[in-house]
């Protein structure tokens, strides 16, 4: 394991109250939260000019991120981490959960990233759900969904964190099932909603632990406690806020969600499923470091998890026909690696999160694409009805291009520096790893590629009728500021300024001379990821493409179709059993339960049958009776009276 | 004692032949000619009783079954008459609709 820098360890959380521009982050919270109480409460009063409200208030947002990191980097390094104290969510007891908002530099990070490719997201929104008569609602989701994510970054407490964490749980529900009248989409947003159910369930047994280890979830007081803390404590933890990291990235075992998730509008996969919502458990990760350098062997999982993702994602995503599901494959793979970078500790938390802020560009900024020649493709999301879109749409070829180029780590670009690093650390860790992070480096190359050829290059396989124009600008512009990002996002590792900038929250590692030298890794993996173009191109690109995916493949293109059985292995391991459990706890309960509590009253229901008999409606028969009972009495009193 | 032994005993005849009536005829208007001749019967065993204690009270007990006896009647004959107007039939039998 990596080591801490002499003279210092684990980060203590310990921040400034706020004040100047920093009492405004509150607001930042507030801006798209009220933007979306407008827009739900005033219903169809705010048809006309709801979306328009609903992309300039995170816009305001990201004026005041904007602000407060300029504020934030003029302060001295050991002072940029500011609180403020909303309120006391409840006390009960010793117990006392404030509203409380911490800004440090990581959540810093997370601030713009969010707003900032949430802005753009939103107009694009305004040009791709133009026609839609729900348009007001789906703002409403989204703006719902940024309030609910930078809780989730802003919070001081776990118990805050979790707030936003339901609360992007929600919003991903409602947008991903947002076309309701699919089936498909109405089963997929059930699907998310159940899976990450068990990730949820991880987390809120680890801040349950928190409560009685700590009797808090803050993270100043956790922080501070944490060096008292029993690794073996600190390994269940670190397990459980692992398992809630799965459920909302779409980690191995829990990533059976994040395919059929692309049901929702691409805008929602771009904002939710690729730039922000699923890079949660990364942050949950990196912002529980002060568990996580404490428990080797949690961190050993994490790696572990993160490396079956790399490959487990990249599979779907050379075998997908559906442009939407191998972005969704690719993704898991890339957050993978992000989920690599934050197992190997104090090393590698850094550029866990600059991995998840080029990625946020570069897919967010691809998934725009795809949506673009979606919607210039009539909604076609099927790959082998495209081929040389590029002509029809350059302004989209060009930017998606940008994002192809950083995703496969070409050099300059900014996959290029962030992977690099990632795989830098990885070799210096432990080499299997590392060079399991190269082989996945060139996967990544490989499928990224057969998409980008399957889409803008080979011949033209359309639909008749399909006439693929160029996106309106209130598309284009987001996506040409997406390309720039991916093109220049490097520029943030320019003196390892992130790695400095980052160090309050993860720690200072100890220098250790690396195995390789970088700029000899860099070529290595720029070697591999020419070969994974290279097979796509003689596979992909020099071959005819069938309209019709051909079914005479092999059985790894099969799994890779079927997404490598997770649905399957879901089923047969927790469906099923679930399933048999239900229907027997079900016939217990009828023939059982219900047997022994209505046996009695079916008794008597059955012996009632049997003697209202006597009931026949014949006056003499009543009249016999009620002489036989006179005389039984009558008999009665004479034998009393002899005795 | 004695005086009044033919008395019950007439008392109980006329109770018997009453009820034997009540449960084998079938004609309502006999059925309730029997029920007559019991609460009458009983009327008898009242009268005689109250002679043989010589105080009133079995007396005014007897006028207290004849006025019970004489609503029944009224009551009694409209029912009969009634059934008999929807049904042509006098039967008691025949009216055996309510029932399980």
């Amino acid at each position: 394991m990596y080591a801490f820098h002499e003279g210092g360890g684990i980060p203590v959380v310990d921040p400034t109250s706020a004040d100047g521009v920093f009492s405004l982050l509150w607001l930042v919270i507030a801006l798209p939260l009220a933007g979306a109480a407008i827009l739900l409460i005033g219903g169809k009063y705010t048809d006309k000019w709801g979306h328009l409200l609903a992309t300039l208030l995170p816009i305001g947002s990201f004026a005041i991120a904007v602000a407060m990191i300029v504020a934030l980097v003029g302060r001295e390094e050991d002072d940029r981490q500011v609180a403020q104290h909303l309120y006391t969510w409840f006390e009960a007891g010793q117990l006392n959960v404030g509203m409380d908002l911490l800004y440090d530099p990581l959540s810093a990070l997370f601030l713009l990233l969010i707003t900032g490719v949430g802005s753009l997201i939103h107009v694009y929104s305004i040009g791709y759900m133009a026609h839609d008569p729900r348009r007001r609602r789906f703002f409403a989701y989204l703006n719902l969904f940024l309030a609910a994510m930078l809780m989730l970054v802003l919070s001081e407490n776990y118990l805050g964190l979790f707030l936003g964490w339901e609360g992007v749980g929600l919003a991903s529900y409602l947008l991903i099932s947002f076309w309701q009248h699919k089936p498909s989409a109405a089963a997929a947003g059930k699907k998310a909603f159940v899976i990450n159910r068990v990730g949820d369930m991880g987390l809120s047994l680890a801040i349950m632990l928190f409560f009685v280890t700590f009797g808090s979830t803050s993270f100043t007081v956790i922080s501070e406690g944490a060096g008292e803390l029993s690794e073996k404590t600190a390994t269940i933890l670190g397990l459980l806020l692992l398992l809630g990291a799965c459920g909302k990235s779409a980690q191995f075992p829990l990533q059976a969600w994040l395919l059929d998730a692309m049901e929702g509008p691409t805008p929602v996969s771009a904002l939710i499923h690729a730039a922000t919502m699923v890079t949660a458990g990364v942050y949950l990760i990196v912002r529980s470091n002060f568990i996580f350098d404490l428990a080797p062997d949690a961190q050993t999982v994490v790696v572990v998890v993160a490396v079956i993702s790399i490959f487990w994602g990249a599979w779907i995503g050379c075998a997908k026909d559906d442009i939407k599901k191998a972005l969704a494959g690719s993704t898991m793979s890339q957050i993978g690696y992000m989920m690599l970078a934050a197992g190997l500790g104090v090393a590698g938390y850094a550029f866990a999160i600059f991995h998840l802020l080029t990625h946020g560009f570069f897919k967010a900024n691809m998934f725009l694409g795809a949506g673009s020649v979606m919607h210039g493709m009539d909604d076609d999301v099927d790959m082998r009805h495209y081929g040389a879109v590029r002509r029809a749409m350059p302004v989209t070829f060009l930017t998606f291009a940008m994002g192809y180029l950083a995703i496969i780590g070409f050099p300059g670009f900014s996959g290029f520096w962030s992977k690099d690093k990632i795989i830098e650390t990885a070799l210096a860790e432990n080499w299997v790893v590392g060079v399991f992070a190269i082989i996945g480096a060139g996967i990544t190359g490989f499928y990224m590629t057969r998409l980008m050829l399957l889409t803008f290059f080979t011949e033209k396989r359309w639909d008749k009728g399909v006439h693929p124009h160029e996106s309106p600008k209130v598309m284009t512009v987001p996506l040409i500021v997406l390309a720039a990002l991916s093109v220049f996002g490097g520029v943030l590792i320019i003196n390892d300024w992130i790695v400095t900038f980052l160090e309050p929250v993860t720690g200072v590692p100890a220098h250790e001379d690396p195995p390789l030298p970088a700029a000899a890794v860099s070529v290595l993996v720029v070697l591999v990821v020419a070969v994974g173009v290279a097979a796509a191109w003689f596979l992909v690109g020099r071959r005819e493409v069938p309209r019709e995916a051909p079914q005479d493949v092999s059985w790894v293109t099969k799994a890779g179709r079927n997404e490598v059985y997770g649905n399957e292995i879901n089923d047969t391991l927790v469906v099923n059993p679930s399933k048999h459990l239900t229907t027997a706890l079900l016939a217990t309960d009828k023939y059982v339960v219900d047997g022994v509590l209505t046996g009695g009253p079916v008794a008597v229901g059955g012996f009632a049958g049997f003697a209202r008999r006597i009931q026949n409606g014949y006056v003499r028969s009543y009249a016999l009776s009620i002489l036989a009972g006179a005389l039984i009495v009558a008999l009665a009193l004479l034998a009393v009276n002899a005795a | 004692m004695n005086d009044v032994m033919p008395y019950i005993a007439l008392s109980g005849i006329l109770f018997s032949i009453g009820c034997v009536g009540v449960l084998i005829r079938r004609n309502a208007i006999v059925v309730f000619m029997c029920v007559e001749l019991m609460l009458n019967a009983s009327n008898l065993a009242l009268v005689a009783f109250a002679k043989q204690h010589g105080n009133l009270d079995g007396q005014i007990a007897a006028f207290f079954v004849m006025v019970v006896a004489a609503a029944e009647v009224v009551v009694g004959l409209a029912i009969i008459m009634t059934i008999f107007r929807t049904r042509r039939s006098a039967s008691v039998d025949d009216a055996s609709l309510l029932k399980y």
